[in-house]
């Protein structure tokens, strides 16, 4: 066959769920560090950076659900059930979040608002860990039995799946530290750089200690990467230490992009740091697809197995091949409509 | 009734869905109403009609808000709970929700953005452009959900492959287009738009109620009442062309939607029956012989099938059927008198002042959600015992999860809707209700919050001449 249909689908789905990672991610990064506002003031600016972009952000994830269902209902129907009860707290998470985005602007009593703003940042952070979480089910393996999921409501619960829900939380800090730097000014932009150094730090701890812990998950990992319990296969490794090595080298220029003084001139663009945050996240996930690639249930169900018919897959390329460069263009569009400083009294009730 | 996880699953969807769907009926219709205030306010240059539009994006902003978070939900039901039907069915169903993503929610989620937050970053044509890609957006994405779900009702265009048992298509267009979606289409589009101008309508005449009358209340209140006069009894001949359709394609689901007992050449019209020991109670009221002329085009001595003709493991449940038919039916004509009544009075040039049809219009403002959700429930509980009509049953649909498990769910489904469902009712009644009133609030009813805390900085505004420069 000319073309290789199922690989060329787990590509846009991956392309799909990095996406969400990389925009929904700032938005939830954002959404946790409202915890720490200082006034209701601080939180509104903060929440005013992503707030005409965080829907379309958070439509990725449907990709994620919708497109796995679409062009893999075999894995479709063996994942959401494993992970049901991390769905379920996930859609809860989002679901409060995703309101409290309007719902906090028109609470008038204190106490409503309080609880809308709570909604907001616990909404956030669970939904991180949450996917974090599943993040970790899928790199440990799913038991799967004659094709459907055969393991326990709780088996995604590992201090390997606690982890990695650490990690995307911290992740996600990052991510959204960095958006403050772009998005903010004064104040509210040294303390982002500030909490954004904090995050860093976790995430090159988290980095290596997801890294190493996957290693250990499966021989398969191990043997791809040329590592076993005794030595190191050069052959393997090398080629692919690009990867883990360039994450690291951005991980370093972050630093020093975030430590700089936003008041020395000409130094570090504000853009930076979150383009070179999402080149960390990037090296971690092409390390992720390495490791568990051709499985998409790994280490039971290839990407090839689990795939929708060929009929199926082609008229989705179609649709995929023309929608998906209009929709980038428009999401483009509308984030360089956006673009800038947010200013005070920018939010909700400026139109 | 044992509460299994296929009993358990079988509610959630529902209870999910169901709150899912009052928001898409009403944003559907709020987009589209908007998008013709901004276009009546771009054409005319009346300021009335962008004081509505500054009004209603507040509310559709909430609602739109709700409809998201709660779609969410349903893109991951179908593998949580019904990971059978996902895998068997989603070589077909697949494309036709992808499709649904890739044409319609980015294009909503995106332009909603400009929507709420461009008024000063593009022009007034741009912003009606993003308005507009909006409403369009809304009615793409009740194509592609009604594709899918009509194939479900009637299936085409697909094939069953004989080594694994999955449907796959044969025909595309066959199976988006299939018997049922024009009609079911058509029907759920102007169900929306006149759940909305019901809504618009009770809102518009509280204020009427209250003495709020402004300039923008009474066009609402012309605006609505004109939409439900003209659009009802559309919606009508539509809804009676879908259950045609129904008939010659699920037949079990009219006889159980029209309370046919016994199989008979001629059947009448049952208004209203109840339970008793035979088997499908009695028939209350009926109106005999009617069938001749419901359902055109019968043979001579053609026989309409009573429930009696099919046997207990291919009937839908029949007293729910029944009676959410009924209420959808009712609830409609409810709309159409209040849309006539509205015109007439517009006509008499009294529609502006508090009366008898004010009072009647606010509790009438739930007529079009409860005839959505009663319609949907008669469909899909007609549906039964099948996910995929006459195809997979819904027994044979369900993911391998414990009872327990759905049991929680649910209950988390339950309550967190019920805490959004009442705030968001809540929030959108308080701007839907107070109106457009210019005068400053009365300085008493704000005692509560003395100015200068932090919770006075957002209270939430009416429209006030403010809003309006801040716009220019």
């Amino acid at each position: 066959m000319a073309i290789d249909l199922p690989f060329i689908w787990a590509l846009i789905l991956a392309i799909g769920v990095m996406m969400y990672v990389l925009l929904d991610g700032f938005d939830l990064g954002v959404g946790m560090f409202t915890a720490f506002a200082e006034s209701e003031e601080e939180r509104n600016m903060m929440t005013a950076t992503v707030e005409p972009v965080w829907d379309g952000n958070e439509t990725w994830l449907i990709i994620g659900g919708g497109g796995l269902f679409a062009a893999f209902p075999t894995a479709y129907a063996i994942i959401m059930p494993a992970f049901y009860l991390p769905v379920l707290i996930m859609l809860a998470a989002l679901i409060f979040r995703g309101v409290a985005f309007e719902f906090r602007h028109k609470a008038v009593r204190r106490p409503t608002r309080l609880f809308w703003n709570g909604a907001f940042y616990g909404g956030s952070f669970t939904a991180a860990f949450s996917q974090g979480i599943m993040l970790g089910g899928m790199v440990q393996g799913i038991r799967v039995e004659g094709g459907a999921f055969a393991g326990g409501a709780f088996d995604w619960l590992t201090p390997f799946t606690l982890l990695t829900g650490i990690s995307v939380v911290i992740g996600y800090l990052l991510l959204g530290a960095c958006w403050l730097v772009l998005k903010t000014e004064d104040d509210l932009h040294n303390k982002a750089r500030k909490w954004g150094r904090m995050a860093l730090a976790g995430v090159a701890i988290c980095f290596l200690a997801v890294s190493f812990a996957t290693l250990s998950v499966d021989a398969s990992i191990g043997d791809r990467w040329g590592f076993s319990m005794t030595q190191i296969n050069p052959a393997r490794f090398l080629p692919l230490a690009p990867v883990p090595l360039a994450g690291m080298a951005l991980v370093v220029w972050l630093w020093r992009d975030l430590s700089m003084k936003p008041d020395a001139v000409g130094t570090a663009p504000d853009w930076r740091p979150y383009l070179l945050a999402a080149g960390i996240f990037l090296s971690g996930y092409i390390g992720l697809g390495v490791s568990l690639y051709p499985f998409i249930v790994p280490y039971e169900i290839s990407i090839t197995e689990a795939a929708a018919r060929d009929n199926a897959l082609v008229l989705m390329l179609v649709g995929a091949v023309i929608m998906l460069p209009i929709i980038l263009a428009y999401t483009a569009y509308v984030y360089s409509l956006f673009w800038g400083k947010v200013k005070p009294g920018d939010g909700y009730h400026a139109h | 009734m044992e509460f299994d996880a296929l009993i358990l699953s079988r509610l959630q969807f529902a209870f999910v869905v169901a709150f899912h769907i009052l928001f898409p009926a009403f944003t559907i219709g709020l987009a589209a109403f908007l998008a013709v205030c901004e276009g009546l306010w771009l054409k005319t240059g009346k300021e009335v009609f962008k004081r509505l539009y500054l009004h209603w994006v507040k509310i559709f902003a909430l609602a739109f808000a709700m409809g998201v978070v709660s779609g969410v939900v349903m893109s991951y039901q179908f593998g949580t709970n019904w990971s059978l039907f996902s895998e068997i069915t989603g070589s077909v169903m697949g494309p036709m929700l992808a499709y649904e993503v890739l044409t319609a929610f980015f294009l909503e989620a995106t332009f909603l953005g400009v929507m709420l937050f461009g008024w000063q970053k593009v022009g007034r044509k741009l912003h009606f452009v993003a308005t507009c890609a909006v409403a369009i957006g809304t009615t793409i994405s009740a194509f592609w959900i009604l594709a899918a779900n009509s194939w479900m009702q009637t299936p085409a265009g697909f094939a069953i492959d004989a080594e694994t048992g999955n449907f796959y298509a044969t025909s595309w267009i066959e199976a988006i287009f299939n018997p049922s979606l024009p009609s079911r289409l058509s029907h759920m589009l102007l169900a929306a738009y006149t759940t909305t101008a019901a809504v618009i309508l009770a809102a518009g005449a509280w204020q009427i109620l209250k003495g709020r009358i402004t300039e923008p209340t009474k066009w609402q209140i012309r605006m609505a009442s004109g939409t439900l006069a003209i659009l009802l009894p559309i919606q009508i001949m539509v809804g009676h062309w879908s259950g045609e359709v129904a008939h010659k394609y699920q037949p079990a689901k009219i006889a159980v939607v029209e309370g046919w007992c016994e199989t008979k050449d001629l059947q009448g019209t049952v208004l209203i029956a109840w339970p008793d020991d035979s088997e499908c109670g009695h028939a209350g009221i009926t109106v005999p012989g009617t069938s001749t002329f419901l359902f055109a085009g019968l043979e001579e001595g053609e026989m309409l099938h009573g429930i009696d003709h099919y046997p207990e493991s291919e009937r839908p449940p029949i007293w729910l059927v029944f009676y959410s038919f009924r209420i959808m039916v009712a609830s409609g004509l409810g709309m159409l008198a209040m849309g006539l009544w509205g015109s007439f009075l517009w006509w008499r040039k009294k529609l502006d002042e508090p009366g008898l049809f004010h009072m009647a219009a606010v509790p009438a403002g739930a007529f079009g959600f409860l005839a959505v959700v009663t319609g949907w429930i008669t469909a899909e509980v007609g549906r039964q015992p099948y996910t995929v009509y006459g195809h997979l049953r819904t027994v044979d649909s369900l993911s391998p999860v414990s009872a327990g498990q759905v049991a929680t769910s649910l209950l988390v489904f339950m309550v967190v809707y019920a805490i959004i469902f009442t705030a968001g009712v809540v929030y959108m009644a308080r701007i839907a209700t107070r109106g457009f009133d210019d005068t400053p609030p009365d300085p008493a009813s704000r005692e509560r919050r003395p100015p200068g805390t932090p919770m006075g900085a957002v209270d939430e505004k009416a429209e006030t001449s403010d809003d309006i420069v801040a716009v220019e």
